[in-house]
């Protein structure tokens, strides 16, 4: 049974319906990630779990309670903010301590606790700091410190990376996963970075236009987007038109080849696939029976990956290849052979 | 260049400080031949200027007091709610500035008079009300910018948000996160307005109560040094709480807070 529920969800602002039926149940414990790109109505749908935005229509249920209706006080939901929101008037141990002393939790209860949260964030040290003494990783996990001191039911984090730069967030992220999983909290993670809601979710909701196209694993996600959206959002694609000869048999043709492909495709007599970079190789491959002709027109070096683009079938097919320091990247304008497996195209809807 | 910019700063000072110069001077001047603080000695041992003063000093407080109750929250609540009102309100704050006060203290009398609805002006308690409202009114321009400006400072609405997600209501959010926040922005407006308080002429005297303006005008009609004495003591005040801004805000352990 989900822990949390959100049905039908619909929010709107004057007469623009930013978040539009919008149905997610999410188990305890696990960590679920809104992705999509500015203005889809992740965030919106935050702020309605969170109780700083009313729905229009809909209802938010968390472990069976309905919590719609409830002031954000009321909820017992930990947010963590991309502005880091901490109190810049109060140490980091107030900071973290603040949410216990509105409890009205016992002086002694509020140090343990405090103290606890800081060694879960590595800051034992920082408790008499102000946090504009801290750098700006430390003043994110003391805002997850705060925001967990005071057990809440689910844990918000709107884009809490953000703000911070490459490295930290690298690490940051890892952190906040491993903590997630230690204190087994339900989360709901807002992000528009598709590398960081792959790599830290149980599932990925992809949104665009204020609807749900897809919520899968992030293995799934990748590997089996549901729509040409999230196909073209999550990760990099290349598109080609194939000819269709038998739609039921997903039998077609890129150019003079033709291939079969892992299900039936759209009736019509071309259907559009796509390719991630990483299922073409340059040259003939094991497992990829299906060599295509084309002409290298651009070569980017990566440090351990070299991408490159060729001209196939009348289309621009990217593919990663490892680099090999013995073996150079062909040069831009010789012709190359490149091979793929069928099974690895991904039927596009029309 | 620099010649000019300092002999154009240094005429426009001399302008300013010399009748300051020759007003200390003559207060000091009250023993023939010697300079002496009998004009202060004078005036501080004046029963009637303890009295006005602490008068004033208490109204002063008063008014902060009820100001800070008054503005705080409404500047607040514009920030967070309400941006769209936010020219309507400033406008109306601004009204004292150009609404004499003394047509504010004479629509105060005719609307509070003995034979109104609410007579205040019949006991001392009412008039005394009515004069710290008139004063708050006074004070009105000067500490809604104060705190209007420290709340500029802040994100009010996500550190709003992020209390509220811990738990804590409106009197917490406003009484431990907003207000000292905004502290030093709330203190310069307090000492704006006790400086505005302790000289003002106009409201006390005409509620005829026993504050420090009317005391120093009725000086200032019947003695020769003991007024000028009277004038530099208020400088004093009003630079004191000038100074004590500047103070105020190097003190803030948290001026460097994150916004």
């Amino acid at each position: 049974m989900a822990f949390l529920t959100i049905s039908h969800l619909v929010k709107d602002f004057g007469s623009l319906r930013v978040v539009k039926d919008f149905n997610l149940d999410i188990a305890k414990g696990e960590f679920v990630s809104l992705l999509g790109p500015s203005g889809c109505g992740k965030t919106t749908v935050l702020r309605m779990v969170a109780g700083f935005e009313a729905p229009s229509l809909g209802s938010i249920t968390i472990d069976g309670q309905d919590v719609t209706a409830l002031r954000p006080n009321q909820r017992n939901i930990g947010m963590v903010f991309q502005a880091y929101a901490l109190f810049p008037n109060l140490t980091v141990a107030q900071n973290v301590g603040f949410g216990l002393k509105v409890a009205g939790m016992a002086a002694a209860e509020q140090k343990a606790r405090v103290s606890e949260m800081l060694d879960l964030i590595g800051l034992p040290e920082k408790g008499p700091s102000y946090p504009f003494q801290l750098s700006g990783g430390q003043q994110q996990r003391v805002a997850l410190a705060r925001a967990l001191a005071v057990k809440p039911r689910v844990l918000l984090l709107d884009e809490p990376l953000s703000a911070l730069d490459a490295k930290i967030r690298v690490s940051l992220r890892t952190e906040i996963r491993e903590i997630q999983k230690r204190l087994g909290i339900t989360t709901i993670f807002v992000t528009h970075d598709q590398e960081e809601a792959l790599s830290m979710s149980d599932r990925v909701v992809v949104m665009n236009g204020g609807v749900a196209e897809q919520v899968a694993t992030p293995f799934d996600i990748y590997n089996r987007p549901a729509t040409r959206f999230v196909a073209n959002f999550v990760g990099a694609l290349s598109t080609l038109q194939a000819r269709v000869i038998d739609a039921g048999a997903g039998r077609v043709a890129l150019g003079e080849v033709e291939m079969t492909l892992s299900g039936p495709v759209p009736p019509g007599p071309s259907v559009t696939v796509a390719l991630r970079p990483e299922a073409a190789h340059l040259g003939r491959g094991n497992g990829r029976e299906t060599v295509l002709q084309g002409v290298i027109r651009d070569v980017n070096f990566m440090g351990s990956v070299i991408r490159i683009k060729a001209d196939v079938a009348g289309a621009t097919l990217s593919m990663d290849t490892f680099n090999r320091p013995d073996t150079p990247p062909p040069p831009i304008g010789s012709q190359a052979e490149i091979s793929l497996a069928a099974r690895d195209l991904i039927i596009l809807e029309p | 260049m620099k010649a000019l910019a300092w002999f154009s700063f240094l005429f426009g000072a001399t302008f300013f400080i010399l009748p300051l110069i020759g007003m200390a001077e003559f207060s000091l001047s009250m023993l023939r031949g010697v300079y002496s603080f009998e004009a202060y000695r004078v005036v501080l041992r004046d029963p009637a200027f303890q009295a006005t003063f602490l008068y004033s000093v208490m109204m002063a407080l008063g008014t902060i007091v009820l100001g800070i109750g008054l503005v705080v929250p409404t500047a607040y609540w514009v920030r967070l709610r309400l941006p769209q009102a936010r020219p309507l309100i400033e406008f109306i704050t601004l009204l004292p500035l150009v609404i004499p006060a003394i047509v504010i203290v004479y629509g105060y009398i005719r609307m509070f008079n003995t034979s109104s609805i609410l007579p205040l002006t019949g006991s001392v308690t009412g008039t005394n009300i009515l004069l710290l409202f008139g004063y708050t009114t006074l004070a009105l321009p000067y500490m809604y910018r104060a705190v209007d400006t420290g709340l500029r400072t802040i994100d009010v609405g996500t550190l709003t948000e992020a209390a509220q997600s811990l738990g804590a209501g409106w009197v917490t959010i406003l009484g431990r996160l907003i207000l000292p926040n905004v502290l030093t922005a709330v203190l310069s407006g307090a000492f704006l307005t006790f400086a505005i308080v302790i000289g003002e002429f106009t409201m006390a005297a005409l509620l005829n109560r026993p504050a420090f303006g009317p005391y120093m005008q009725l000086m200032g009609a019947n003695r020769a040094y003991e007024p000028a004495a009277l004038a530099v003591i208020a400088f004093g005040i009003t630079w004191a709480c000038m100074g004590l801004i500047s103070v105020v805000g190097r003190l803030s352990k948290h001026t460097r807070a994150a916004r």
